[in-house]
C-alpha cells in the first residue's frame, strides 16, 4: 500500500516538473475558496458543465450514424432510433439535454439577477457568460435544422428569412447565410458544421474562460459580500470561505445526482415532454412546398417570438414615447454638455429610425435586444448593495414584474396570434423592457437595508 | 407601506423561493398532457383504446401489411423487427411477407411516389412515424369518420381530414357511411350531394351519419381493428418504448441509491462547515 | 494530495462507497455508448445470406457472388480436377486444413474436397497474404510460376498459390487456405451463401 503511495508521489512529481498539475489542482479546487453560504441557485453552473459534456458525448455518437444530407437525414435519425443498438437512448440523451440546457442557463442567469453577481469586478464573467448564452442559442438553431422535419426547416427559413428585413444588405445577407435561394441540403451541410464543431469549440473556449474569470475573482454569494474582505490574519484565508475541493466537489455531486434523476424520468418516460422537446410536427418530414399551420420555434426561443411579433404599426408609439421618456430621464441625470448632446442626438435618430424602419424591422431588433440587453446589467444596477436580500421594494416588485412577463411571452410564443394575445404580449414586451431600461432609476432610488459583513 | 406588504416584501421574497418548486411540477404536468399533434380547428377527436397485448398489435401488424402497405411505406420499420410483439421470423414471412423479400428488409412500398402522386394527387406519406406526428386519438378518429362523397374523385371524404386523396381502403369492414340528409328531408335515404362535404360553417349543423351498406363488421368490431391497427401504428413510430420503460426502472433505481448516498457524504464533509 | 492528517474511517468507508458506486454507474452508462458501434440492424440486413442459382454453371466454370462485401466463388469441379487432389498434398502448406478451423474451414468442409458437394467448390476469393483477389488459372499445363501446374488459383499480388480446394502452396506468402464460408445447399441448383443451416 505504501509502496503505491510512494510511486504516486514520484510520478505526480515527476508531472509537477512538467506540467502544472497540483499547482492548477490547488489555484482552482483545493486551495480556491469559495463562499460558504451557496445554495440552491449556484448548483446550476456545474449542472451546465455536465450537461455540455453531455451534448458533447451523445453528439459524437449521433454524428457517427447520422447523414447530413437532405434527401438521408431525416431517414438517418430513425435509423438510429431503431437499428443503432440503444440509439434511441443517445438520442432521447440529447434532445433531453439540449432542452434541459436551456432551463439551467435560464436558472443559472436567474441567479445572477437575485444577486448581482455581475456587479464589479465581475462584469467580465458575466459578459463571457452572455456570449456563452448567445454562443448557446446559435448552437440550439443549428441543430435544430438536423432532424430536417418540418418544424426543422420552416423554423430555420422563418429565421433566416428574418435577416431579409435588414435594409440594403438584408437579401443578400439572407442568401449567403443559407449558401441558396431557399433552406436547402447546401444550408444542411453548413447548420452541420456549424453546429458540431465550429460553435462547441467556440463555447469550449468561453466556457474556460467564464471559470477563470470567476476564479480569477473569486465567487459572489447569496448576500452579495465580499468574502475576501474579511480574511485569518495568519492563513490568509477567507473566514467566510471553504475550499471548493472537497465541499463543493462533493455537494455539486449530490446536485448532479438528482439533476440526473429529473434527467432520467424524462429521457425514460417523457421524452417528447407533451410536445414541447421534442415537437410532433418534426416527424414529418420536410418540405419545401408545404408550411405547416402554425410554427412556433423551440420553448425555450418562444419569449423572444413573443416580443418579435408584438412589434406592429401601433406599438411604435409606444416605442417612440419609450425613447423620448428615457431621453429625457437619461438627459435628466447627466451633467457634462457633450453627453447630453449625445442623448438627444441617439434619440433624434431613433425616432426618424421609427419612421424610416417598417416595424417589421424593429421587431427583429427589439427581439435581438431582448437577449442582448442583459449585456448592460452590471452598468445599469446602480443599487449600493449587490443581492436582492438587501435591496428594496422597487427592485423586488421590478424582478417579479420580469419574471412573470418573461413566463408569460413565454406561453404567449407557444400559441397563435389573436388579437387579445397581442395586446397582452405588447403590455409584457414593455415590461420586459421596462426592468433593464428604468433600472438606473429605480435602484438608485430604492430604499435599501444594511449589508452585513460577514456571511448569514 | 404599512399595508402592502404582502406584495412589496411577502411576494419579490417568496417568488423566487416559489419558482425552483415551481419547475418540477410544470414539468411533469407538461410531460403528462400531451399537446395535440397538428391543431386542426375543434374536431372532436375520439380517445383510441389503448393498445399493449401483442396478439392485439399482431392483428393490428396483419390489418397494415395488408391493406396500408400498398400504398404506404414503413421505410424505417424492419419486418425482423416484429420480433418485439411476439412473432416469429417464420410467422412474418409465412403471413406479411411476399416470398422475394427477405426478413431483415425494410417494409417498402409497391408504389412508387411518381404513380402515388399521379393517382392521388400527392405522394402517400411514409408512415413509419405517423403516430408519432399526429397522434393515436386523431388516427383512431380518422380511419372511422370516412364517408361516401361522389364530388370526390376517389368517392370518398372524411370528416376528420377534409378532401384527402386517400380513398376508404377498409370499406368492406366498417360499411359504406354515408350523410343523413337534413331534417326536411328528400324521400329516400340518397345521400347528399357533395356540396356540403368539407365545409364547416360555424352555424351550420353538424353532418349527421348512418352506414348505408353495412360492412363485414358491426360498429364495436370495426372500431376495435382500427384500434388494433392504431396500437400497431404507435408501437410502429417508436419499437424501442417498452425497451425504455423497462431499462428506465433500472436507471431510476440506481439514481435514488446514488441521490442518498452522496447526500450522505455532502452531509458528512458539511459537518464541518459552521 | 492531501497532507497526513488523520481521516475518520466513516468518512473514508463513505467516500469510497460514493466513488465506487458513482464509478460503477459511469461504466455501466458507457456500456450502451460501445454497443451503438456495433452493427447496426441495417448492417446486419446487409450482411444477410445470398443466394447463388448454380443452374446454368458448366463444369470447369466459375461463377463469383457478393457476400458481405466479399467475392464468393463457386466453382464446379471436373471429376479430372477432384482426382489430382491428393496428389498434390506434399506441395501443400496445410492439406489436411487444420490451421485456424474456426474461421476457415467449417464442420461440413473438413474433408479432401473442403467442400459438402465434392462436385461444387465454395470459397471466398480473398489471399489469406493480404487481401487480393487471385486469378483462376484452371487448365493443368505449364506456368512460369510452376511448370508442373494442375490447376487452381493465382494470387498477381505477391505470387500466392491456392490448389482447386483453395489451399495454399508451400513456401509462398500467404499462410493460409482459402476461407470456406458457411453455406448451404438450398435445393441442387440453389446454394445459400452465409448460413449453414437454411431458414424456412
Amino acid at each position: 500500500m505504501s509502496q503505491i503511495r510512494t510511486g504516486l508521489t514520484a510520478a505526480q512529481k515527476w508531472v509537477d516538473a512538467r506540467f502544472p498539475f497540483t499547482s492548477q489542482w490547488k489555484a482552482h479546487l483545493s486551495e480556491y475558496y469559495a463562499p460558504k453560504n451557496f445554495n440552491f441557485w449556484y448548483f446550476f453552473g456545474g449542472l451546465l458543465l455536465l450537461v455540455l459534456v453531455n451534448q458533447i458525448v451523445t453528439g459524437i455518437f449521433l454524428t457517427m450514424h447520422y447523414k447530413p444530407d437532405a434527401t438521408l437525414a431525416f431517414a438517418s435519425v430513425e435509423y438510429i432510433m431503431r437499428d443503432v443498438p440503444f440509439g434511441w437512448l443517445i438520442r432521447y440523451m440529447h434532445s433531453t439535454g439540449a432542452s434541459l440546457f436551456f432551463v439551467c442557463i435560464y436558472l443559472h442567469m436567474f441567479r445572477g439577477l437575485l444577486y448581482g453577481s455581475y456587479r464589479k469586478p465581475r462584469e467580465l464573467i458575466w459578459i463571457f457568460g452572455m456570449l456563452i448564452f448567445l454562443s448557446l442559442m446559435g448552437e440550439a438553431f443549428f441543430g435544430y435544422l438536423l432532424p430536417w422535419g418540418q418544424m426543422s426547416y420552416w423554423g430555420a427559413q422563418v429565421i433566416i428569412n428574418l435577416f431579409n428585413a435588414l435594409p440594403i444588405i438584408g437579401p443578400d445577407l439572407s442568401t449567403w447565410i443559407r449558401g441558396d435561394f431557399v433552406v436547402s441540403d447546401a444550408t444542411l451541410n453548413r447548420f452541420f458544421a456549424f453546429h458540431v464543431i465550429a460553435i462547441p469549440l467556440a463555447l469550449l473556449g468561453l466556457v474556460a474562460a467564464h471559470i477563470l474569470a470567476l476564479h480569477e475573482v473569486g465567487s459572489s454569494n447569496p448576500d452579495g459580500i465580499e468574502i475576501k474582505a474579511h480574511k485569518d490574519p495568519v492563513t490568509h484565508i477567507p473566514l467566510d470561505g471553504i475550499p471548493f475541493h472537497p465541499y463543493y466537489t462533493v455537494k455539486d455531486s449530490f446536485g448532479a445526482a438528482v439533476f440526473l434523476l429529473v434527467f432520467a424520468v424524462i429521457v425514460f418516460y417523457g421524452p417528447e415532454m407533451g410536445g414541447y422537446f421534442l415537437e410532433a410536427n418534426n416527424f414529418i418530414p420536410a418540405d419545401s412546398l408545404k408550411t405547416p399551420p402554425e410554427i412556433a420555434p423551440v420553448w425555450y426561443f418562444t419569449p423572444y417570438y413573443s416580443i418579435l411579433r408584438s412589434v406592429t404599426s401601433n406599438f411604435m408609439w409606444i416605442i417612440r414615447l419609450g425613447v423620448l421618456l428615457l431621453a429625457g430621464l437619461t438627459f435628466l441625470s447627466v451633467r457634462i454638455t457633450w453627453v447630453r448632446l449625445g442623448v438627444i442626438a441617439v434619440a433624434a435618430v431613433l425616432l426618424i429610425l421609427s419612421w424610416a424602419l417598417d416595424p417589421k424591422v424593429w421587431g427583429v431588433g427589439m427581439m435581438g435586444m431582448s437577449t442582448m440587453i442583459f449585456f448592460l446589467m452590471p452598468w445599469l444596477d446602480q443599487s449600493p448593495v449587490k443581492s436582492i436580500r438587501y435591496k428594496g421594494p422597487l427592485f423586488k416588485t421590478a424582478l417579479t414584474v420580469w419574471v412573470i412577463a418573461f413566463l408569460v411571452l413565454g406561453y404567449l410564443g407557444t400559441k397563435g396570434v389573436s388579437d387579445v394575445r397581442t395586446l397582452v404580449a405588447q403590455v409584457f414586451t414593455m415590461l420586459y423592457f421596462a426592468f433593464f431600461l428604468f433600472m438606473p432609476w429605480y435602484t438608485k432610488m430604492d430604499k435599501t437595508k444594511p449589508v452585513p459583513e460577514r456571511t448569514t | 407601506m404599512k399595508n402592502d406588504t404582502f406584495i412589496r416584501r411577502f411576494l419579490p421574497e417568496l417568488l423566487p423561493k416559489l419558482l425552483p418548486a415551481l419547475m418540477p411540477v410544470l414539468l411533469v404536468a407538461a410531460t403528462f398532457s400531451p399537446v395535440p399533434a397538428l391543431a386542426e380547428d375543434e374536431i372532436v377527436l375520439d380517445k383510441a383504446p389503448a393498445r399493449t397485448d401483442p396478439a392485439e398489435l399482431q392483428a393490428g401488424a396483419r390489418t397494415f401489411v395488408n391493406y396500408c402497405l400498398t400504398c404506404h411505406g414503413a421505410s424505417a420499420m424492419r419486418y425482423n423487427r416484429l420480433h418485439d410483439i411476439g412473432l416469429t421470423d417464420a410467422q412474418i414471412k409465412d403471413n406479411l411477407m411476399f416470398p422475394t423479400e427477405k426478413v431483415g428488409d425494410t417494409m417498402k412500398v409497391a408504389l412508387s411516389s411518381a404513380d402515388g402522386k399521379k393517382f392521388f394527387g400527392t405522394a402517400p406519406p411514409d408512415l413509419s412515424v405517423i403516430a408519432r406526428s399526429r397522434g393515436p386519438d386523431w388516427l383512431y378518429t380518422y380511419l372511422r369518420s370516412f364517408y361516401r362523397d361522389p364530388a370526390r374523385p376517389t368517392g370518398w371524404n372524411n370528416t376528420v381530414f377534409p378532401n384527402v386523396g386517400m380513398p376508404h381502403v377498409l370499406y368492406e369492414f366498417q360499411g359504406e357511411r354515408v350523410v343523413k340528409p337534413a331534417a326536411p328531408a328528400a324521400a329516400g335515404g340518397e345521400a347528399k350531394e357533395g356540396e356540403h362535404a368539407g365545409e364547416h360553417e360555424s352555424e351550420a349543423p353538424k353532418m349527421q351519419f348512418e352506414i348505408a351498406k353495412p360492412g363485414k363488421l358491426s360498429t364495436v368490431d370495426y372500431d376495435i381493428m382500427v384500434a388494433d391497427l392504431v396500437g400497431y401504428l404507435v408501437y410502429m413510430g417508436e419499437p424501442a418504448a417498452e425497451q425504455r420503460k423497462h431499462l428506465g426502472y433500472f436507471v431510476l433505481f440506481a439514481l435514488f441509491l446514488l441521490i442518498a448516498l452522496t447526500y450522505a457524504l455532502k452531509s458528512e464533509f458539511w459537518k464541518d462547515v459552521h | 494530495m492531501s497532507d497526513e492528517k488523520k481521516m475518520k474511517p466513516g468518512r473514508r468507508n463513505l467516500i469510497v462507497l460514493t466513488a465506487a458506486a458513482g464509478g460503477a454507474a459511469g461504466v455501466v452508462t458507457a456500456l450502451p455508448f460501445a454497443a451503438s458501434m456495433l452493427p447496426s440492424e441495417r448492417a446486419k440486413a446487409a450482411g444477410a445470406p445470398v443466394e447463388a442459382d448454380i443452374s446454368k454453371l458448366q463444369p470447369g466454370e466459375k461463377m463469383t457472388v457478393e457476400w458481405r462485401g466479399q467475392p464468393v466463388w463457386i466453382v464446379r469441379r471436373t471429376p479430372e480436377m477432384l482426382a489430382e487432389l491428393p496428389k498434390l498434398d506434399d506441395q501443400l502448406a496445410d492439406p489436411k486444413s487444420l490451421r485456424n478451423q474456426d474461421t476457415l474451414t467449417p464442420p461440413f468442409a473438413r474433408n479432401e474436397d473442403r467442400s459438402i458437394k465434392p462436385e461444387y467448390l465454395v470459397v471466398v476469393g480473398i489471399c489469406t497474404h493480404l487481401g487480393c483477389s487471385p486469378s483462376d488459372k484452371f487448365v493443368a499445363e505449364p506456368e512460369p510460376f510452376d511448370p508442373n501446374w494442375q490447376g487452381g488459383f493465382y494470387c498477381p499480388c505477391h505470387g500466392s498459390l491456392f490448389d482447386l480446394a483453395g489451399r495454399v502452396f508451400k513456401n509462398k506468402p500467404a499462410p493460409d487456405n482459402l476461407r470456406v464460408p458457411p453455406y448451404t445447399f438450398l435445393s441442387d441448383t440453389r446454394i445459400l451463401i452465409g448460413a449453414d443451416k437454411a431458414e424456412a
